[in-house]
């Protein structure tokens, strides 16, 4: 795993990951793990003090995007597509963790799957899989050759 | 034959918007992203005005990735509970002064959700609507498509299922 801090920074150069207060736990080799603390302005539904859905699938596309960003030769990335599957309330008050892991990368496209815990290791919150695209440090070469070629 | 007369129309827009206020206005998690919604007959659209804090590329700049999905998702859980209050609202079953932050009609649960990104959202104001494709005893499927600028240029389009809640006990 790599340094955090310069990681940290740059998820806290992110305007929303800064607004849910998203703390980088570890990354490095297409894996990252971030958490979220509980925040009662993130509440979606009213009788249970239940978080929404909305903020969970947001603190998993930062962590879906953070472990393609650490992927080996990585320089860029977007969601492409992203489903998330809710598997239980999470408990009011827990802090929420997600782990995500890009297992499969071309030059083009990251397959990425995540899971989101409150403070209960047990069941998921909420899992999710996605695929991203992938800016790679090669389709760069690539591309600046052909220019080259071009010339 | 005498026939009742019709309702004044302002009677019937206040009883609708007051509805809508109290749904919309109960869940602290729109307030936090600035959603609001605006009201045509049964039609809603939902507004996300721009703001700093909902940007997740500050070099470009776009909106968060979650950002987009959290506006797609709470747009179609709205238009769920909107159609379902609405039903109940205008049968007469449902009595919309007797609607309060404390007597709320259950939310739906979102079971899945997913969501197909088409463009990267600008940092300008966006807009979403849902259409219910399905709503049965207990389960819903929800589309929902997002736009910024040109109503026929999604930059974000969704599908979910959810969890119809049940309307004989409250949960």
């Amino acid at each position: 795993m790599t340094d955090i801090s310069p990681a940290q920074r740059f998820i806290e150069a992110i305007p929303h990951s800064r607004a849910l207060n998203m703390r980088l736990e570890s990354i490095g080799d297409g894996k990252a793990e971030i958490s979220m603390p509980y925040d009662e302005a993130l509440i979606g539904d009213p009788a249970t003090g239940v978080i929404a859905g909305g903020a969970v699938s947001a603190l998993m596309d930062t962590c879906c995007g953070a472990a393609v960003m650490s992927y080996p030769g990585a320089r860029g990335t977007a969601t492409l597509d992203l489903r998330i599957d809710y598997m239980r309330a999470a408990k009011p008050g827990q802090r929420i963790t997600a782990r995500a892991e890009c297992f499969h990368a071309t030059r083009t496209v990251a397959f990425v799957r995540a899971t989101a815990h409150d403070e209960d290791e047990g069941l998921p919150v909420a899992t999710a899989s996605g695929a991203f695209t992938m800016e790679s440090v090669t389709k760069a070469r690539d591309s600046a050759k052909k220019a080259e070629g071009a010339q | 034959m005498t026939r009742p007369a019709p309702e004044p129309v302002q009677v019937v827009k206040e009883r609708r918007d007051n509805a809508l206020r109290t749904l919309v206005g109960g869940i602290p998690y729109l307030r936090f992203l600035g959603i609001q919604f605006d009201r045509r007959g049964d039609e809603l659209t939902a507004i996300l005005p721009f703001d700093e804090k909902l940007i997740g590329n500050p070099f470009l700049p776009a909106i968060h990735g979650g950002v987009t999905s959290a506006f797609l998702e709470i747009t179609a859980m709205m238009e769920l509970s909107w159609s379902m209050l609405w039903e109940d609202m205008e049968k007469g079953a449902l009595d919309p002064r007797a609607l309060d932050p404390a007597h709320l009609p259950r939310l739906p649960k979102t079971i899945d959700f997913t969501v197909d990104y088409l463009r990267s959202g600008l940092p300008r104001d966006a807009y979403a609507r849902a259409r219910v494709n399905r709503s049965g005893r207990r389960y819903a499927s929800v589309h929902v498509e997002a736009w910024q600028d040109n109503r026929s240029r999604l930059f974000a389009q969704a599908t979910g299922h959810f969890l119809i809640p049940s309307r004989d006990r409250p949960a």
